[in-house]
């Protein structure tokens, strides 16, 4: 029987209501009175020696109140990058400095020259219209081999090359690993690409910019999945604002996908402008914009190469990536490729000796981040497609060779620094095979060639490491911050509960799912309780919501403060039924001593702590408010098993999607409903990446997908409706509840058996393709099949 | 130039530049920043109203050309009384939203939608929608939220 409220109901959304109706606030939504408007004058050529900005013109024109270069930034702090990383030779990278407004050069097209500050959003553009750049156009650097090679134009002149770093993980394993390769039985080598994305939340960036000169106050209001973070880089690393001057509100955002982690340039500029002109300046992105200025994802060219002993045992994998970082490091850029892939590099299986190298690499092109998934995708999409490709070289079912091979005792400590607390990889690979009727494949792909088609089935397992991090280890790795996030739980004197949360919510549900878990601790009403989020001045602190951490360690914080908040009740309960605090017990709202029938209930409980008339003064502090920080004692790690069936059409290479499934497990779920809908999304986008997204660049550095019409959105045709499964439950073994977050997974896991099943499906027609790169549009699938059919020929 | 137009069936007027957007008329102008901006290439959809009972993509049309028009938005489509619309509810009730920026768009279209085919098959839902970018959802429960907003039984598939 399903729950109706608490932990594990599909309690419906309460943020709905205002979505639903037009009253969600999101930053766009905000004008204050007297408010300027800010456009960017961005580069329209890759990169270039910038001699001179004529702006005489421009800002003789109506409505311009004045327009910003790199000169006036001069005396401004580079936008920060949060992860250092030591490279192969304990060097650190290499790390350059990253101006609000290009100065001397232009690194990328986007990247803005000017800002244009005028009293309409109109006037603003026009005038940008006007302004003449004076620039000598350098060689592009675009192709990331290229750019690593002897002689290559350099992107930035103070480095010694575009290698940001060459790093070897784990150095110590490289020797047996190339020893493992020389003994093994056989090797399946798989050069792959893993294409540059563009996150696309459908809200594009915004920054409104405030400042109060009497009190010296400064706000600003940003399309932020974390305001903290944003507060703690721009006052401290760009502007130089102490935390208690610089307030940063995030309200409704319309989604972020890891693209709205970063502290970017217009961030900065608003909150500096604001300051300069003493007026309120709005910048509002367009999607054209969007397109060359939010971080882009993936971006990865690897060389996999999995070693297997006689009976089909993994005995080594070795790896060589090219990351593409863009032209500068962003907010986690770094630590992409390197601590969110190589520690995944060992996937769900018990492979002894792992090597993974990853050459970081700067071009002129946007700045690429963390993407739905950030690394783990990449890991689990280069390991996957190789065992699948194993499996056919050796003739083994690929399905089998993976269970022969899967982890199955646990605690697990891979060859590559993490511990796998708990899981169960049969167990989800058993439900796929439910969920996806694999008993019914050979009937269905016998239907689809009796009309002319081709069907294949992919399957995939994948692992993730989430609720990132625990600070003492990702501070060893490099991270520059602590991970670790807050809550406070502030009962109100008749017993409703504010909770301010360091996570923030822009699509994820807090403000249901949090409230269901507080409601099964005390035993009150969801909608008693209120979750508070993204504003720096309502809420404790908070490293904000990404790598499906919202819940295993924001979450974890808000279960701690409750329970000091129900401790703390407990006595003066103890004091108002005149018992001892050891005998009470709180249940459905309402304290009693055990073994008795003597019970107070939680409003009058609460009602004393703030009306303190018949109160142990002397004992107990007044109030019921509590705040915990939360820090992980390890990764989670969610895993799972997914499915894709496909229909081709041998005469186009077009691929439609019959079928996708997903098992996963994510520990304990709190709201089943909302846990599924983030497994559509994430599955949804993992299609979307391995069928028609692809973000691309000609040799100059043009951005030739900046728009809907050329960079290929999943719709809802391209799209089947998933079967997905959350039952099997192993719960995390290190936090309060068990969870280990979701939000990820359908992006990691989806990919590699989108191209297992096209390869499936090809195969069967009787074509050798044994690799295409993604997207897999209908021209690439088209051009492999013929390339098949005349090497046969 | 000046304008008068009927919006949620209350008369408003305006003055504008022949460049000002339908959709900036509205969220700037009138202040209904529920009508969103997602795209500017007509794309995406987030925009979505409708023009004397037409579907029409707010970011598309002068403000001028709706001049004397009758313009529904997502802000009139509950009751009065705050009563959602029965697809608004079936949206609620099947998770078809999540961080709510494309909502109002899709929300406008599958009214359009069950107006001229009141019991789509879930094919045409999702031509029908082929206008209108979700990046949260996958899809899965706004078609499902259509069809039960049209009081259709669910697809085996959609269960989940």
């Amino acid at each position: 029987m399903p729950k109706d409220s608490g932990i594990g109901a599909s309690s419906k959304r309460r943020e709905d209501i205002r979505f639903l109706t037009g009253t969600g606030k999101y930053t766009d939504d905000i004008n204050i009175h007297g408010q300027l408007y800010v456009h960017f004058l961005r580069a329209d050529v890759a990169h270039a020696k910038l001699n001179g900005v004529d702006t005489a013109e421009a800002a003789a024109m109506p409505g311009v109140v004045r327009i910003f270069t790199g000169a006036d930034f001069e005396a401004v702090g580079s936008i920060p990058c949060g992860w250092q990383i030591t490279d192969r030779h304990g060097q650190p990278m290499q790390e350059p400095r990253h101006p609000v407004l290009a100065h001397g050069k232009i690194r990328h097209v986007g990247e803005p020259v000017a800002a244009v500050v005028a009293e309409t959003r109109a006037q603003a553009r026009d005038a940008a219209e006007a302004i003449v750049l004076d620039y000598d156009e350098l060689p592009a650097v675009v192709d990331m081999k290229a750019a690593v090679a002897e002689g290559a134009t350099k992107v930035h002149d103070e480095l010694t090359s575009n290698l940001c770093y060459d790093w070897g993980f784990v150095e110590e394993n490289k020797a047996a690993t190339d020893a493992a390769f020389a003994a093994a039985a056989h090797v399946t080598t798989l050069e792959l690409v893993n294409n540059r994305l563009v996150a696309n939340p459908m809200e594009p960036r915004v920054a409104v910019g405030e400042y109060d000169r009497a009190d010296d106050m400064h706000t600003l209001h940003t399309t932020s999945q974390n305001p903290h973070v944003i507060r703690l880089l721009m006052g401290a690393f760009v502007l130089g604002i102490p935390e208690h001057k610089l307030r940063v509100v995030a309200p409704d955002v319309g989604g972020g996908f890891g693209t709205k982690i970063f502290h970017y340039q217009e961030e900065a500029f608003c909150t500096f402008a604001a300051k300069a002109l003493n007026r309120p300046v709005k910048w509002t992105s367009t999607r054209s914009e969007a397109f060359m200025s939010d971080a882009h994802g993936r971006d990865h060219v690897s060389k996999i190469q999995l070693a297997l002993d006689a009976d089909n045992n993994f005995t080594a994998i070795r790896t060589e990536t090219y990351a593409n970082m863009g032209a500068y490091l962003s907010t986690f850029a770094p630590s992409v490729p390197t601590w969110l892939h190589g520690t995944l590099m060992a996937g769900n299986y018990k492979t002894p000796l792992v090597y993974v190298n990853v050459k970081a690499v700067f071009t002129n092109t946007v700045p690429v981040d963390a993407y739905r998934g950030a690394g783990r995708p990449e890991a689990t999409y280069q390991l996957e497609r190789v065992i699948d490709m194993a499996a056919r070289e050796l003739g083994v079912d690929p399905v089998a060779l993976r269970r022969q091979n899967y982890i199955t005792q646990f605690p697990y400590a891979t060859p590559v620094a993490v511990e796998y607390d708990t899981g169960d990889y049969n167990a989800t690979m058993d439900k796929l095979t439910e969920i996806a009727d694999f008993a019914g494949f050979e009937a269905r792909r016998k239907e689809s060639e009796a009309r002319g088609k081709l069907r294949g089935l992919g399957v995939n397992s994948y692992i993730e490491a989430c609720g990132i991090a625990p600070s003492n280890l990702v501070g060893q790795l490099g991270a520059r911050a602590g991970l670790y996030d807050a809550a406070t739980v502030r009962v109100n004197a008749t017993g409703s509960i504010s909770v301010m949360v360091g996570a923030h919510s822009h699509g994820q549900g807090h403000e249901t799912s949090f409230p269901q878990v507080i409601s099964e601790m005390i035993g009150i009403p969801e909608d008693q309780i209120d979750i508070v989020h993204g504003d720096t001045s309502k809420i404790p602190f908070g490293m904000g919501t990404y790598g499906s951490r919202s819940l295993a360690v924001c979450g974890s914080a808000m279960v701690r403060a409750a329970e000091k908040v129900i401790n703390k009740a407990k006595r003066i309960a103890a004091h108002l039924l005149e018992a001892s605090e050891g005998d009470i017990e709180l249940k459905d709202g309402t304290f009693s001593v055990a073994g008795t029938d003597k019970s107070v209930a939680w409003g009058d409980v609460t009602l004393a702590a703030y009306v303190p008339h018949n109160y142990p003064l002397t004992d107990i502090e007044p109030g019921l408010e509590e705040t915990a920080f939360y820090d992980p004692a390890n990764f989670t790690y969610p895993a799972g098993a997914y499915a894709c069936e496909v229909e081709l059409d041998p005469e186009t290479g077009h691929v439609k999607i019959e079928r996708f499934s997903a098992a996963d497990d994510f520990g304990n779920v709190i709201n089943p409903m909302i846990v599924s809908g983030q497994v559509h999304g994430g599955i949804a986008q993992g299609i979307g990446q391995a069928l028609l997204e692809n973000c691309a660049y000609d040799a100059d550095g043009q951005l030739i997908s900046a728009s809907y019409m050329d960079y290929a959105m999943p719709r809802a045709d391209d799209l089947p409706f998933y079967s997905v499964d959350h039952s099997c439950q192993t719960p995390c073994t290190h936090n309060p509840l068990g969870v280990k977050g979701c939000g990820e997974a359908g992006a990691i896991g989806s990919p590699p058996s989108v191209v297992n099943a096209v390869i499936d499906a090809i195969q069967s027609g009787g074509m050798n393709v044994a690799h295409i790169d993604m997207p897999l549009t209908p021209h690439r699938v088209w051009a492999a099949m013929h390339a098949a059919r005349t090497d046969a020929a | 130039m000046k304008l008068t137009m009927k919006v949620n069936g209350r008369e408003v007027t305006g003055e504008v530049e022949g460049r000002t957007l339908l959709v900036d008329f509205l969220r700037s102008d009138l202040r209904l920043t529920g009508t969103h901006v997602g795209c500017d290439t007509s794309q995406c959809g987030a925009c979505t109203v409708h023009v004397n009972g037409e579907l029409v993509k707010s970011c598309t049309m002068f403000a001028a050309e709706a001049d004397g028009a009758e313009v529904a938005t997502i802000e009139g489509a509950a009751a009065e009384d705050g009563t959602l619309s029965a697809i608004q509810q079936a949206f609620q009730d099947h998770h078809g939203l999540q961080c709510g920026y494309c909502t109002p768009g899709m929300v406008m279209t599958a009214a359009s939608l069950l107006k001229e085919n009141p019991k789509p098959t879930e094919h045409e839902v999702r031509q029908y929608l082929e206008g209108n970018i979700c990046r949260c959802t996958g899809y899965h429960n706004i078609v499902k939220a259509i069809m039960a907003a049209s009081g259709q039984e669910m697809p085996a598939m959609a269960a989940e």
